[in-house]
């Protein structure tokens, strides 16, 4: 098997044999949007209006909270270490454990979005923006929180610093993809949020592989 | 005489990436090394060299600086002044207190994991848990292994892929008599085919070849 296959399998057997994780993130989405009805009371058209603000919520939410899990196991017991003397640079292992990192987080968040339509009470063609929209921005905010991780693998509660440090670049993810749900403006959001995923991907693998190389010190 | 141009270490790096043990010809060259770890300066303006087939054992007391001159070496700690010749990241095995195994993998599959990382150039998965004596362990989840029958499987990680230089820290401890005389083969194996040893130890380890290594003691 080549080196870049052989990480990306081994991340993905590690997150299904821990198990529970992934589920908890998904339950964790589900939960807000369960929530939320609750909270503003039994006005569907109201909550047809809010529905794409509080899916990316949920949706930023709950891949904040994964993000902890990124590098930081790695570091713990010596990986991260080992692996800057494999045959692949260190920016192409960021970049393998991103693809693991989105599809074991991001894509059960896309799964659960039929669930959470039902519940904020939008139509079909909502829900199919929505996923749509779920589908090109969580890569990015899988790939800012790739850096907020790398930055903070060093500290023993960096789980709760790294959301923060990187809420405010993952700002506009938020603004277009909520833009990108609304029939109206939806076309230039997506190319907007189209371009900001896949230039987020493409640097954040040498950005966090600079942190990760500082840590290690 | 000796005239060792740096195009001359270029063309054996390039070698390094099709044949590494071939390339251990390269003997390593430390000149001027000194490494401090926040204010404290560990040491200064350290030389030595190793040549293919030798062993540098380094030694002094605790907290001198012997695990930090390895990880300087593996290229993990930058020095602040000093050159390191003929070690490349991909031309090295690093074996220190951190495992990098994952409890949740079954040994054979943190090895193959390894043995794709790293290259397959040396022996099966198999042969080299055959060799450190814990083949039969080959599907339990690493989580189960006692800490020296997860040393024996840190060792069969340098076995899977052929590198020449070895950077050892401690790599005894956990291990029982038995272990320690494995370790002492292995390594006395390595150094017939050229490669390179560089140990941080407080042990006497069982090498059979006493010409050849030197000892670099810190204080």
């Amino acid at each position: 098997m080549s080196a870049f296959s052989a990480l990306i399998a081994r991340e993905l057997k590690l997150a299904f044999r821990a198990g529970g994780e992934a589920l908890v993130l998904v339950l964790f989405f589900v939960m807000v949007g369960v929530i939320v009805p609750f909270a503003i009371g039994p006005d569907r058209p109201m909550l047809t209006r809010l529905s794409p603000g509080i899916v990316w919520i949920a949706a930023f939410l709950s891949t904040l909270l994964g993000l902890d899990r990124l590098f930081r196991a790695d570091d713990e017991d010596g990986s991260l270490t080992l692996l800057r003397h494999s045959a692949l640079p260190l920016e192409a292992i960021v970049f393998g454990k991103l693809i693991a990192h989105w599809l074991v987080t991001a894509v059960p968040l896309l799964l659960a979005t039929p669930v959470l339509a039902l519940l904020l009470s939008m139509s079909f063609e909502q829900w199919g923006r929505c996923a749509l929209a779920l589908l090109i921005g969580t890569p990015a905010l899988t790939a800012f929180g790739a850096i907020g991780a790398a930055v903070t693998v060093g500290l023993r509660r960096g789980g709760l610093v790294a959301p923060v440090l990187i809420l405010p670049l993952a700002i506009p993810v938020m603004i277009f993809g909520v833009g990108m749900m609304d029939p109206m403006t939806g076309g230039g959001a997506t190319l907007f949020l189209l371009a900001l995923s896949l230039v987020v991907t493409a640097f954040s693998p040498f950005a966090a592989a600079l942190a990760l190389r500082a840590a290690g010190e | 005489m000796m005239t060792l141009a740096s195009g001359h270490f270029g063309s054996l790096g390039m070698a390094a990436m099709t044949d590494p043990v071939a390339a251990s010809a390269a003997s390593i060259h430390v000149r001027g090394l000194t490494v401090r770890r926040g204010e404290r300066l560990l040491f200064e303006t350290l030389d030595f060299d190793v040549a293919p087939g030798n062993v540098l054992l380094v030694r002094g007391p605790n907290g001198v600086g012997k695990s930090t001159l390895l990880m300087t070496l593996a290229g993990i700690v930058r020095a602040e002044a000093g050159t390191v010749e003929g070690i490349e990241p991909t031309g090295l095995h690093l074996l220190n207190y951190q495992s990098g195994l994952k409890s949740r993998l079954s040994v054979g599959e943190n090895l193959k994991f390894w043995r794709d990382m790293n290259g397959a150039s040396g022996l099966t998965p198999e042969a080299a848990l055959e060799r450190v004596g814990i083949a039969a362990l080959i599907g339990l989840e690493a989580g189960y292994l006692s800490s020296g029958q997860l040393r024996r499987l840190s060792l069969a990680r340098l076995l899977v892929s052929r590198r020449p230089i070895w950077l050892l820290d401690e790599p005894s401890a956990a291990l029982d008599a038995a272990g320690e005389a494995l370790l002492g083969q292995l390594i006395d194996a390595h150094r017939a085919t050229g490669g390179m040893a560089i140990i941080a130890t407080h042990h006497d380890l069982p090498l059979a070849e006493p010409a050849g290594i030197d000892t670099l003691v810190l204080q």
